[in-house]
Protein backbone atom coordinates (compact mmCIF):
# COMPACT_ATOMS: atom_id res chain seq x y z
CA UNK A 1 0.00 0.00 0.00
CA UNK A 2 3.06 2.10 -0.73
CA UNK A 3 0.58 4.49 -2.52
CA UNK A 4 -1.48 5.41 0.02
CA UNK A 5 0.78 7.42 2.27
CA UNK A 6 -0.34 10.58 0.26
CA UNK A 7 -3.66 12.15 1.34
CA UNK A 8 -6.19 10.25 3.66
CA UNK A 9 -9.68 9.38 3.16
CA UNK A 10 -11.01 12.79 3.97
CA UNK A 11 -9.25 14.41 1.89
CA UNK A 12 -9.85 12.27 -1.10
CA UNK A 13 -13.67 12.68 -0.94
CA UNK A 14 -12.89 16.72 -0.23
CA UNK A 15 -10.98 16.78 -3.86
CA UNK A 16 -13.15 14.51 -5.18
CA UNK A 17 -16.81 16.26 -4.64
CA UNK A 18 -16.58 19.29 -6.54
CA UNK A 19 -15.97 17.69 -9.87
CA UNK A 20 -18.32 14.69 -8.86
CA UNK A 21 -20.96 16.47 -8.33
CA UNK A 22 -21.13 18.65 -11.13
CA UNK A 23 -20.37 15.95 -13.46
CA UNK A 24 -23.05 13.70 -11.86
CA UNK A 25 -25.84 16.14 -11.97
CA UNK A 26 -25.31 18.01 -15.07
CA UNK A 27 -23.35 15.07 -17.26
CA UNK A 28 -24.79 11.46 -15.70
CA UNK A 29 -28.08 12.46 -13.97
CA UNK A 30 -30.32 13.91 -17.29
CA UNK A 31 -29.12 10.62 -19.20
CA UNK A 32 -30.63 8.43 -17.06
CA UNK A 33 -33.62 10.89 -16.13
CA UNK A 34 -34.61 10.89 -20.56
CA UNK A 35 -36.05 7.33 -20.29
CA UNK A 36 -38.55 8.65 -17.28
CA UNK A 37 -39.21 11.49 -18.89
CA UNK A 38 -39.93 9.60 -22.60
CA UNK A 39 -42.40 8.15 -20.46
CA UNK A 40 -44.67 11.26 -19.89
CA UNK A 41 -46.59 13.27 -21.79
CA UNK A 42 -44.74 16.42 -20.18
CA UNK A 43 -45.27 19.38 -22.57
CA UNK A 44 -44.19 22.99 -21.98
CA UNK A 45 -47.21 24.41 -22.13
CA UNK A 46 -50.86 23.49 -21.42
CA UNK A 47 -52.21 21.27 -18.65
CA UNK A 48 -49.95 18.79 -18.85
CA UNK A 49 -46.65 20.65 -18.40
CA UNK A 50 -48.17 20.77 -14.92
CA UNK A 51 -49.10 17.13 -13.96
CA UNK A 52 -47.89 15.24 -17.01
CA UNK A 53 -49.33 11.36 -16.80
CA UNK A 54 -47.54 8.29 -17.09
CA UNK A 55 -47.69 6.78 -20.53
CA UNK A 56 -45.33 4.08 -20.31
CA UNK A 57 -43.69 2.82 -23.60
CA UNK A 58 -46.58 4.41 -25.74
CA UNK A 59 -43.80 7.32 -27.03
CA UNK A 60 -41.14 4.63 -28.00
CA UNK A 61 -44.12 2.64 -29.63
CA UNK A 62 -44.82 5.69 -31.47
CA UNK A 63 -41.59 6.01 -32.85
CA UNK A 64 -42.14 2.80 -34.82
CA UNK A 65 -44.58 4.45 -36.97
CA UNK A 66 -43.42 7.96 -36.85
CA UNK A 67 -42.39 8.74 -40.48
CA UNK A 68 -41.16 12.29 -39.64
CA UNK A 69 -38.63 9.90 -37.43
CA UNK A 70 -37.70 7.70 -40.25
CA UNK A 71 -36.98 10.64 -42.18
CA UNK A 72 -34.66 11.92 -39.91
CA UNK A 73 -33.02 8.45 -39.01
CA UNK A 74 -32.22 8.00 -42.64
CA UNK A 75 -31.28 11.69 -43.55
CA UNK A 76 -28.75 11.27 -40.51
CA UNK A 77 -27.42 7.87 -41.90
CA UNK A 78 -26.47 9.51 -44.98
CA UNK A 79 -25.00 12.60 -43.50
CA UNK A 80 -22.74 10.33 -41.36
CA UNK A 81 -21.91 7.93 -44.37
CA UNK A 82 -21.78 10.93 -46.69
CA UNK A 83 -19.29 13.48 -44.68
CA UNK A 84 -18.18 10.95 -41.98
CA UNK A 85 -17.03 7.71 -43.48
CA UNK A 86 -16.41 9.13 -47.29
CA UNK A 87 -16.06 12.90 -46.74
CA UNK A 88 -13.57 13.48 -43.37
CA UNK A 89 -11.94 9.74 -43.83
CA UNK A 90 -11.46 9.70 -47.43
CA UNK A 91 -10.55 13.27 -47.42
CA UNK A 92 -8.34 13.31 -44.34
CA UNK A 93 -6.90 9.57 -46.02
CA UNK A 94 -5.83 11.23 -49.10
CA UNK A 95 -4.29 14.68 -47.65
CA UNK A 96 -2.42 12.38 -45.36
CA UNK A 97 -0.30 9.99 -47.60
CA UNK A 98 -0.12 13.21 -50.16
CA UNK A 99 1.51 15.36 -47.25
CA UNK A 100 3.51 12.45 -46.52
CA UNK A 101 7.37 12.00 -46.59
CA UNK A 102 6.80 15.51 -48.12
CA UNK A 103 8.97 18.73 -47.03
CA UNK A 104 7.63 19.66 -43.01
CA UNK A 105 6.85 23.22 -45.12
CA UNK A 106 4.34 21.81 -47.04
CA UNK A 107 2.56 19.73 -44.59
CA UNK A 108 2.14 22.57 -41.60
CA UNK A 109 0.22 24.89 -44.51
CA UNK A 110 -2.07 22.02 -45.41
CA UNK A 111 -2.46 21.07 -42.12
CA UNK A 112 -3.21 24.58 -40.59
CA UNK A 113 -5.43 25.23 -43.19
CA UNK A 114 -7.81 22.14 -42.68
CA UNK A 115 -7.55 22.45 -39.32
CA UNK A 116 -8.90 26.50 -39.46
CA UNK A 117 -11.96 24.98 -41.14
CA UNK A 118 -12.42 22.64 -37.89
CA UNK A 119 -11.60 25.17 -34.67
CA UNK A 120 -13.86 28.56 -35.89
CA UNK A 121 -16.84 28.62 -33.65
CA UNK A 122 -19.40 26.69 -35.86
CA UNK A 123 -22.14 29.89 -35.77
CA UNK A 124 -19.54 31.73 -38.18
CA UNK A 125 -18.81 28.29 -39.98
CA UNK A 126 -22.45 28.21 -40.62
CA UNK A 127 -22.51 32.35 -41.92
CA UNK A 128 -19.38 31.56 -43.84
CA UNK A 129 -20.87 28.64 -46.09
CA UNK A 130 -24.04 30.37 -46.08
CA UNK A 131 -22.09 33.22 -47.85
CA UNK A 132 -19.82 30.50 -50.23
CA UNK A 133 -23.02 28.84 -51.36
CA UNK A 134 -25.20 32.07 -51.86
CA UNK A 135 -26.91 31.42 -55.03
CA UNK A 136 -26.34 34.84 -57.10
CA UNK A 137 -23.11 36.36 -55.47
CA UNK A 138 -21.82 33.16 -53.48
CA UNK A 139 -17.99 32.41 -54.11
CA UNK A 140 -19.05 29.03 -55.13
CA UNK A 141 -21.43 29.76 -58.07
CA UNK A 142 -19.46 32.84 -59.32
CA UNK A 143 -16.07 30.43 -59.84
CA UNK A 144 -18.29 27.92 -61.39
CA UNK A 145 -20.08 30.74 -63.83
CA UNK A 146 -16.39 31.55 -64.97
CA UNK A 147 -15.81 28.02 -66.36
CA UNK A 148 -19.22 28.30 -68.23
CA UNK A 149 -21.34 26.50 -65.46
CA UNK A 150 -25.21 27.59 -64.86
CA UNK A 151 -26.22 28.68 -61.11
CA UNK A 152 -26.70 26.47 -59.08
CA UNK A 153 -29.57 27.11 -55.52
CA UNK A 154 -27.46 24.26 -53.75
CA UNK A 155 -29.86 24.59 -50.96
CA UNK A 156 -33.21 24.16 -52.80
CA UNK A 157 -31.95 21.62 -55.49
CA UNK A 158 -28.97 19.45 -53.56
CA UNK A 159 -29.72 20.07 -49.52
CA UNK A 160 -28.20 16.39 -48.37
CA UNK A 161 -25.13 17.12 -51.13
CA UNK A 162 -24.75 20.30 -49.34
CA UNK A 163 -24.58 19.54 -45.50
CA UNK A 164 -22.71 16.80 -46.51
CA UNK A 165 -19.58 18.77 -48.20
CA UNK A 166 -20.73 21.61 -45.54
CA UNK A 167 -19.71 18.94 -42.78
CA UNK A 168 -16.99 17.28 -44.87
CA UNK A 169 -15.55 20.50 -44.72
CA UNK A 170 -15.55 21.26 -41.00
CA UNK A 171 -14.44 17.87 -39.52
CA UNK A 172 -12.16 16.34 -42.42
CA UNK A 173 -8.46 17.73 -39.66
CA UNK A 174 -9.19 15.08 -37.18
CA UNK A 175 -8.89 12.34 -39.82
CA UNK A 176 -5.97 13.74 -41.35
CA UNK A 177 -4.15 14.29 -38.25
CA UNK A 178 -4.76 11.28 -37.38
CA UNK A 179 -4.11 9.23 -40.02
CA UNK A 180 -0.69 11.58 -40.59
CA UNK A 181 0.80 10.69 -36.90
CA UNK A 182 -0.58 6.65 -38.17
CA UNK A 183 1.56 6.59 -41.34
CA UNK A 184 4.58 8.14 -39.46
CA UNK A 185 4.69 5.13 -37.15
CA UNK A 186 5.27 2.50 -40.42
CA UNK A 187 9.06 1.80 -40.31
CA UNK A 188 10.67 3.59 -43.34
CA UNK A 189 12.83 0.72 -44.56
CA UNK A 190 9.66 -0.78 -45.69
CA UNK A 191 8.48 2.09 -48.22
CA UNK A 192 11.70 2.11 -49.12
CA UNK A 193 12.37 -1.20 -49.29
CA UNK A 194 9.18 -1.09 -52.17
CA UNK A 195 10.57 2.15 -53.66
CA UNK A 196 13.68 0.26 -54.80
CA UNK A 197 12.05 -2.42 -56.70
CA UNK A 198 9.63 -0.17 -58.05
CA UNK A 199 6.60 -1.08 -56.70
CA UNK A 200 3.36 0.97 -58.04
CA UNK A 201 1.86 3.75 -55.54
CA UNK A 202 -1.75 1.78 -55.40
CA UNK A 203 0.14 -1.68 -54.33
CA UNK A 204 2.39 0.38 -51.66
CA UNK A 205 -1.15 1.55 -50.36
CA UNK A 206 -2.21 -1.85 -50.31
CA UNK A 207 0.16 -3.89 -49.30
CA UNK A 208 2.04 -1.48 -46.77
CA UNK A 209 0.25 1.25 -45.60
CA UNK A 210 -3.26 -0.19 -45.22
CA UNK A 211 -2.29 -3.19 -43.16
CA UNK A 212 0.09 -1.27 -40.50
CA UNK A 213 -2.70 1.54 -39.82
CA UNK A 214 -5.71 -0.38 -40.19
CA UNK A 215 -6.41 -0.01 -36.38
CA UNK A 216 -5.89 3.72 -36.61
CA UNK A 217 -8.50 3.46 -39.41
CA UNK A 218 -10.59 1.64 -37.07
CA UNK A 219 -10.24 4.30 -34.32
CA UNK A 220 -11.20 6.72 -36.53
CA UNK A 221 -14.21 5.68 -38.16
CA UNK A 222 -16.05 4.66 -35.10
CA UNK A 223 -15.18 8.53 -33.45
CA UNK A 224 -15.82 10.25 -36.59
CA UNK A 225 -19.65 8.24 -36.84
CA UNK A 226 -20.16 8.94 -33.04
CA UNK A 227 -19.29 12.69 -33.80
CA UNK A 228 -21.18 13.13 -36.65
CA UNK A 229 -24.38 11.74 -35.32
CA UNK A 230 -24.15 14.09 -32.74
CA UNK A 231 -23.65 17.30 -35.17
CA UNK A 232 -26.61 20.17 -34.53
CA UNK A 233 -24.79 22.73 -37.39
CA UNK A 234 -26.31 21.94 -39.68
CA UNK A 235 -29.50 23.65 -38.27
CA UNK A 236 -28.00 26.23 -38.42
CA UNK A 237 -27.44 26.93 -42.19
CA UNK A 238 -30.97 25.18 -43.50
CA UNK A 239 -32.87 24.93 -40.23
CA UNK A 240 -34.00 21.53 -41.34
CA UNK A 241 -35.12 22.19 -44.59
CA UNK A 242 -36.12 22.67 -47.36
CA UNK A 243 -39.38 20.95 -46.59
CA UNK A 244 -37.64 18.43 -43.94
CA UNK A 245 -35.08 17.66 -46.38
CA UNK A 246 -31.72 18.30 -44.20
CA UNK A 247 -33.76 17.38 -40.65
CA UNK A 248 -31.31 15.08 -39.02
CA UNK A 249 -32.50 13.25 -35.49
CA UNK A 250 -30.77 15.79 -33.80
CA UNK A 251 -32.97 18.75 -35.41
CA UNK A 252 -36.21 16.83 -35.31
CA UNK A 253 -35.34 16.24 -31.58
CA UNK A 254 -34.93 20.41 -31.25
CA UNK A 255 -38.57 20.59 -33.37
CA UNK A 256 -40.43 18.69 -31.15
CA UNK A 257 -39.17 19.66 -28.09
CA UNK A 258 -38.55 23.56 -28.39
CA UNK A 259 -41.00 23.89 -31.45
CA UNK A 260 -44.16 22.16 -30.54
CA UNK A 261 -43.16 21.73 -26.99
CA UNK A 262 -43.71 17.85 -26.36
CA UNK A 263 -40.87 17.23 -24.22
CA UNK A 264 -42.22 13.59 -23.46
CA UNK A 265 -41.84 12.62 -26.80
CA UNK A 266 -38.52 14.41 -27.53
CA UNK A 267 -36.93 12.60 -24.86
CA UNK A 268 -38.01 9.48 -26.08
CA UNK A 269 -36.18 10.23 -29.25
CA UNK A 270 -33.09 11.73 -27.29
CA UNK A 271 -33.01 7.91 -25.55
CA UNK A 272 -32.95 6.26 -29.00
CA UNK A 273 -29.87 8.34 -29.96
CA UNK A 274 -28.12 8.10 -26.48
CA UNK A 275 -28.72 4.53 -27.02
CA UNK A 276 -26.96 4.77 -30.67
CA UNK A 277 -24.13 7.11 -28.89
CA UNK A 278 -23.84 4.15 -26.22
CA UNK A 279 -23.29 1.16 -28.54
CA UNK A 280 -20.56 2.91 -30.90
CA UNK A 281 -18.77 4.13 -27.19
CA UNK A 282 -18.71 0.77 -25.90
CA UNK A 283 -17.47 -0.54 -29.29
CA UNK A 284 -14.89 2.08 -29.38
CA UNK A 285 -13.85 1.57 -25.51
CA UNK A 286 -13.41 -2.18 -25.87
CA UNK A 287 -11.11 -1.79 -29.50
CA UNK A 288 -8.83 1.05 -27.92
CA UNK A 289 -8.58 -1.09 -24.32
CA UNK A 290 -7.39 -4.43 -27.07
CA UNK A 291 -4.93 -2.06 -28.75
CA UNK A 292 -2.96 -1.13 -25.53
CA UNK A 293 -2.98 -4.88 -24.05
CA UNK B 1 15.15 7.31 -59.81
CA UNK B 2 14.61 11.08 -60.41
CA UNK B 3 12.57 11.86 -62.58
CA UNK B 4 9.63 9.29 -61.53
CA UNK B 5 9.55 11.49 -58.05
CA UNK B 6 9.65 14.68 -59.81
CA UNK B 7 6.72 13.34 -61.44
CA UNK B 8 5.09 12.17 -57.91
CA UNK B 9 5.28 15.26 -56.47
CA UNK B 10 4.11 17.12 -59.12
CA UNK B 11 0.88 14.71 -59.49
CA UNK B 12 0.31 15.13 -55.64
CA UNK B 13 0.42 19.10 -56.23
CA UNK B 14 -2.33 18.85 -58.63
CA UNK B 15 -4.74 16.82 -56.52
CA UNK B 16 -3.77 19.02 -53.65
CA UNK B 17 -4.61 22.31 -55.22
CA UNK B 18 -8.39 21.94 -55.90
CA UNK B 19 -8.68 20.44 -52.26
CA UNK B 20 -6.75 23.31 -50.34
CA UNK B 21 -8.68 26.00 -52.88
CA UNK B 22 -12.36 24.01 -51.60
CA UNK B 23 -10.94 24.56 -48.01
CA UNK B 24 -9.70 28.03 -48.26
CA UNK B 25 -12.58 29.57 -49.99
CA UNK B 26 -14.61 29.95 -47.06
CA UNK B 27 -12.22 31.01 -44.34
CA UNK B 28 -10.53 33.88 -47.16
CA UNK B 29 -14.00 35.51 -47.49
CA UNK B 30 -14.03 36.15 -43.23
CA UNK B 31 -10.62 37.31 -43.81
CA UNK B 32 -11.37 39.84 -47.01
CA UNK B 33 -14.70 40.88 -46.42
CA UNK B 34 -13.94 42.73 -43.18
CA UNK B 35 -12.30 45.29 -44.49
CA UNK B 36 -13.79 45.79 -47.38
CA UNK B 37 -15.54 49.04 -48.47
CA UNK B 38 -17.83 47.33 -49.91
CA UNK B 39 -18.78 43.85 -48.89
CA UNK B 40 -20.34 41.27 -50.71
CA UNK B 41 -20.97 37.31 -51.27
CA UNK B 42 -17.93 37.22 -52.93
CA UNK B 43 -14.62 37.25 -52.11
CA UNK B 44 -13.57 40.84 -53.54
CA UNK B 45 -11.08 43.03 -52.48
CA UNK B 46 -11.48 46.79 -52.61
CA UNK B 47 -9.60 49.36 -50.84
CA UNK B 48 -9.24 48.38 -47.29
CA UNK B 49 -11.03 50.18 -44.66
CA UNK B 50 -11.97 49.85 -40.56
CA UNK B 51 -15.61 51.46 -41.00
CA UNK B 52 -17.07 47.65 -40.22
CA UNK B 53 -15.42 47.24 -37.16
CA UNK B 54 -16.30 50.88 -35.79
CA UNK B 55 -19.90 49.94 -36.69
CA UNK B 56 -19.62 46.64 -34.64
CA UNK B 57 -18.18 48.69 -31.81
CA UNK B 58 -21.41 51.58 -32.14
CA UNK B 59 -23.44 48.20 -32.09
CA UNK B 60 -24.61 48.08 -28.33
CA UNK B 61 -26.31 44.69 -29.04
CA UNK B 62 -22.63 43.59 -30.07
CA UNK B 63 -20.72 44.53 -27.40
CA UNK B 64 -23.20 43.52 -25.06
CA UNK B 65 -23.02 40.14 -26.37
CA UNK B 66 -18.62 40.25 -25.86
CA UNK B 67 -19.24 41.04 -22.34
CA UNK B 68 -21.82 38.08 -21.78
CA UNK B 69 -19.51 35.79 -23.62
CA UNK B 70 -16.58 36.61 -21.42
CA UNK B 71 -18.39 35.89 -18.18
CA UNK B 72 -19.81 32.55 -19.20
CA UNK B 73 -16.30 31.31 -20.65
CA UNK B 74 -14.34 32.87 -18.03
CA UNK B 75 -17.07 30.91 -15.74
CA UNK B 76 -16.10 27.48 -16.98
CA UNK B 77 -12.57 27.97 -17.29
CA UNK B 78 -12.66 28.55 -13.74
CA UNK B 79 -14.59 26.36 -12.53
CA UNK B 80 -13.24 23.41 -15.03
CA UNK B 81 -10.15 23.93 -14.23
CA UNK B 82 -10.43 23.98 -10.21
CA UNK B 83 -12.16 21.03 -10.16
CA UNK B 84 -10.07 19.13 -12.50
CA UNK B 85 -6.97 20.15 -10.57
CA UNK B 86 -8.49 18.35 -7.93
CA UNK B 87 -9.99 15.50 -9.19
CA UNK B 88 -7.35 14.86 -11.51
CA UNK B 89 -4.50 14.68 -7.92
CA UNK B 90 -6.31 12.26 -5.88
CA UNK B 91 -7.27 10.01 -9.35
CA UNK B 92 -3.54 10.07 -10.07
CA UNK B 93 -1.91 9.55 -6.64
CA UNK B 94 -4.08 7.78 -4.60
CA UNK B 95 -6.20 4.36 -5.28
CA UNK B 96 -9.21 3.72 -3.81
CA UNK B 97 -11.72 0.90 -4.23
CA UNK B 98 -13.52 1.92 -7.44
CA UNK B 99 -11.57 4.37 -8.59
CA UNK B 100 -10.61 2.13 -12.09
CA UNK B 101 -15.22 2.05 -12.09
CA UNK B 102 -14.95 5.38 -11.55
CA UNK B 103 -12.93 5.92 -14.50
CA UNK B 104 -14.66 3.61 -16.86
CA UNK B 105 -18.17 5.60 -15.89
CA UNK B 106 -16.32 8.87 -16.56
CA UNK B 107 -14.84 7.97 -20.18
CA UNK B 108 -18.22 6.33 -21.18
CA UNK B 109 -20.85 9.10 -20.16
CA UNK B 110 -18.63 11.78 -21.41
CA UNK B 111 -18.21 10.35 -24.90
CA UNK B 112 -22.18 9.49 -24.96
CA UNK B 113 -23.67 12.05 -23.29
CA UNK B 114 -23.83 14.89 -26.13
CA UNK B 115 -25.83 18.43 -25.57
CA UNK B 116 -27.22 18.14 -28.90
CA UNK B 117 -28.34 14.03 -27.92
CA UNK B 118 -29.58 15.13 -23.90
CA UNK B 119 -30.66 18.81 -25.01
CA UNK B 120 -34.33 17.80 -23.24
CA UNK B 121 -33.55 16.64 -20.25
CA UNK B 122 -30.71 19.00 -20.15
CA UNK B 123 -33.20 21.96 -20.73
CA UNK B 124 -35.50 20.27 -17.92
CA UNK B 125 -32.97 19.78 -15.63
CA UNK B 126 -32.55 23.47 -15.80
CA UNK B 127 -35.96 24.42 -15.96
CA UNK B 128 -36.63 22.28 -12.87
CA UNK B 129 -33.22 24.24 -11.01
CA UNK B 130 -34.50 27.34 -11.74
CA UNK B 131 -31.51 28.16 -13.84
CA UNK B 132 -33.35 28.86 -17.40
CA UNK B 133 -32.27 32.41 -18.53
CA UNK B 134 -29.25 32.14 -16.42
CA UNK B 135 -25.64 32.92 -16.98
CA UNK B 136 -25.42 30.39 -14.08
CA UNK B 137 -26.64 27.21 -16.23
CA UNK B 138 -25.13 27.58 -19.03
CA UNK B 139 -21.73 27.53 -17.28
CA UNK B 140 -22.92 24.61 -14.48
CA UNK B 141 -24.24 22.31 -17.76
CA UNK B 142 -20.96 23.21 -19.92
CA UNK B 143 -18.85 23.03 -17.31
CA UNK B 144 -20.43 19.62 -16.20
CA UNK B 145 -20.25 18.47 -19.89
CA UNK B 146 -15.98 19.47 -20.64
CA UNK B 147 -14.85 17.98 -16.75
CA UNK B 148 -14.39 14.44 -17.55
CA UNK B 149 -11.76 15.19 -20.42
CA UNK B 150 -10.20 17.48 -18.57
CA UNK B 151 -10.01 15.83 -15.52
CA UNK B 152 -8.20 12.75 -18.13
CA UNK B 153 -5.83 15.32 -19.90
CA UNK B 154 -4.24 16.43 -16.11
CA UNK B 155 -4.58 13.30 -15.19
CA UNK B 156 -1.66 12.58 -17.42
CA UNK B 157 0.19 15.48 -16.64
CA UNK B 158 -0.14 14.13 -13.01
CA UNK B 159 1.03 10.57 -14.04
CA UNK B 160 4.28 11.94 -15.66
CA UNK B 161 6.07 13.84 -12.36
CA UNK B 162 7.93 11.28 -10.71
CA UNK B 163 7.08 9.96 -7.00
CA UNK B 164 10.58 10.86 -5.78
CA UNK B 165 9.57 14.43 -6.19
CA UNK B 166 6.88 14.13 -3.58
CA UNK B 167 8.49 11.81 -1.49
CA UNK B 168 11.32 14.23 -0.63
CA UNK B 169 8.58 17.26 0.28
CA UNK B 170 7.03 14.61 2.39
CA UNK B 171 9.97 13.75 4.47
CA UNK B 172 10.61 17.56 4.63
CA UNK B 173 7.36 17.73 6.67
CA UNK B 174 5.11 18.99 3.60
CA UNK B 175 1.48 18.17 4.12
CA UNK B 176 -0.18 17.00 1.04
CA UNK B 177 -2.04 20.23 0.15
CA UNK B 178 1.46 22.06 0.30
CA UNK B 179 2.52 19.25 -2.28
CA UNK B 180 -0.10 19.79 -4.36
CA UNK B 181 0.59 23.45 -4.56
CA UNK B 182 4.26 23.52 -4.38
CA UNK B 183 5.08 20.75 -6.49
CA UNK B 184 2.14 19.52 -8.81
CA UNK B 185 1.16 23.27 -9.62
CA UNK B 186 4.46 24.86 -10.79
CA UNK B 187 5.61 21.30 -12.94
CA UNK B 188 1.86 20.88 -14.13
CA UNK B 189 1.62 24.76 -15.32
CA UNK B 190 1.80 22.96 -18.96
CA UNK B 191 -1.14 21.19 -18.73
CA UNK B 192 -3.27 23.34 -16.51
CA UNK B 193 -2.45 26.65 -19.01
CA UNK B 194 -3.55 23.76 -22.09
CA UNK B 195 -6.77 22.88 -20.06
CA UNK B 196 -7.65 26.35 -19.52
CA UNK B 197 -7.36 27.61 -23.01
CA UNK B 198 -9.32 24.34 -24.84
CA UNK B 199 -11.96 25.20 -22.39
CA UNK B 200 -11.99 28.71 -23.11
CA UNK B 201 -12.15 28.14 -26.89
CA UNK B 202 -14.86 25.31 -26.54
CA UNK B 203 -17.21 27.25 -24.17
CA UNK B 204 -16.86 30.59 -26.23
CA UNK B 205 -17.98 28.47 -29.22
CA UNK B 206 -20.64 26.88 -28.18
CA UNK B 207 -23.71 27.92 -29.49
CA UNK B 208 -26.88 24.98 -28.35
CA UNK B 209 -26.74 24.91 -25.00
CA UNK B 210 -26.93 28.80 -24.26
CA UNK B 211 -29.72 28.44 -26.99
CA UNK B 212 -32.08 26.66 -25.70
CA UNK B 213 -30.99 27.85 -21.87
CA UNK B 214 -31.36 31.62 -22.46
CA UNK B 215 -34.36 33.96 -23.78
CA UNK B 216 -33.33 37.15 -23.01
CA UNK B 217 -32.14 39.32 -25.82
CA UNK B 218 -29.49 41.10 -23.22
CA UNK B 219 -27.71 37.76 -21.97
CA UNK B 220 -27.19 36.58 -25.35
CA UNK B 221 -23.58 35.52 -26.07
CA UNK B 222 -21.99 36.18 -29.23
CA UNK B 223 -22.74 32.86 -30.97
CA UNK B 224 -26.00 33.42 -30.51
CA UNK B 225 -25.52 37.36 -31.16
CA UNK B 226 -24.30 36.46 -34.79
CA UNK B 227 -27.51 33.89 -35.24
CA UNK B 228 -29.82 36.71 -34.65
CA UNK B 229 -28.18 39.32 -36.90
CA UNK B 230 -27.40 36.98 -40.21
CA UNK B 231 -31.65 35.57 -39.29
CA UNK B 232 -32.91 38.58 -39.09
CA UNK B 233 -35.45 40.16 -41.44
CA UNK B 234 -34.34 42.41 -43.77
CA UNK B 235 -31.21 42.55 -45.56
CA UNK B 236 -28.67 41.82 -43.13
CA UNK B 237 -25.17 44.01 -42.69
CA UNK B 238 -23.05 41.48 -44.33
CA UNK B 239 -19.67 44.22 -43.45
CA UNK B 240 -20.77 44.11 -39.81
CA UNK B 241 -21.73 40.82 -39.17
CA UNK B 242 -18.29 39.61 -40.79
CA UNK B 243 -16.21 42.52 -39.33
CA UNK B 244 -18.13 40.98 -35.90
CA UNK B 245 -17.74 37.21 -36.52
CA UNK B 246 -14.01 37.64 -37.56
CA UNK B 247 -13.39 39.45 -33.72
CA UNK B 248 -15.14 36.68 -32.48
CA UNK B 249 -13.38 33.66 -34.13
CA UNK B 250 -9.57 35.30 -33.70
CA UNK B 251 -9.38 34.51 -29.65
CA UNK B 252 -10.28 31.02 -30.53
CA UNK B 253 -7.64 30.68 -33.26
CA UNK B 254 -4.90 32.46 -31.54
CA UNK B 255 -5.54 29.94 -28.32
CA UNK B 256 -5.76 26.77 -30.35
CA UNK B 257 -2.09 27.55 -32.62
CA UNK B 258 -0.61 28.99 -29.16
CA UNK B 259 -1.42 25.11 -27.12
CA UNK B 260 -0.22 23.58 -30.70
CA UNK B 261 2.78 25.45 -31.30
CA UNK B 262 4.33 25.81 -27.88
CA UNK B 263 3.13 22.52 -26.32
CA UNK B 264 2.68 20.30 -28.99
CA UNK B 265 -0.63 18.98 -28.11
CA UNK B 266 -3.41 19.24 -31.01
CA UNK B 267 -5.56 16.60 -29.94
CA UNK B 268 -8.51 19.27 -29.99
CA UNK B 269 -11.15 16.45 -30.88
CA UNK B 270 -11.21 14.85 -27.97
CA UNK B 271 -12.47 17.89 -25.94
CA UNK B 272 -15.63 18.75 -27.81
CA UNK B 273 -18.31 18.95 -25.65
Amino acid sequence: MQKKYLIGKKAVVLLLIPALILISIFLIFPAIWVLKLGMTNETLTGIKAREPDFVGFENFLRIFSDRFFYNALRISLLFVFGSAIVGQAGLGMILALLTYRKSRRLRTTVQSIVILAWIIPEVVVAYLWIAFLDKDFGTLNVTLSWFGFEKVNWFYNHPILTIVLFNTWRGTAYSMLLFSAALETIPPSYLETADIIGTSAWRKFKDIVLPNIKSYIFTDLILITLWTFNVFTPYLLTGGGPAFKTELLPIYIYRNAFRYFKIGYGSAISTVVLLINLLLAIFYITLSRRKRT
Amino acid sequence: MKDPKRLSKIISYIILAPILAFFVAPILWLLVTPFSLRPSLFISISKPTLNNFIRVFQNKTAINAFKNSVIISVGVVLLVTICALFAAYVLSRHYFKGRDILLYILVLFSSIVTGVAAMVPIFMLNLRLGLIDKELGVILTIAGGMLPTSIFILKDFFDSIPRSFEEAALVDGSSPLQIMFKIFLPLSSKGIIVIAMLVFAQSWSNFLIPFILLRTHTKYPVSIAIYTFFTEVGVPDIGMISAYALLYTAPVIVMYFLVERKFGFSFYGGIKG
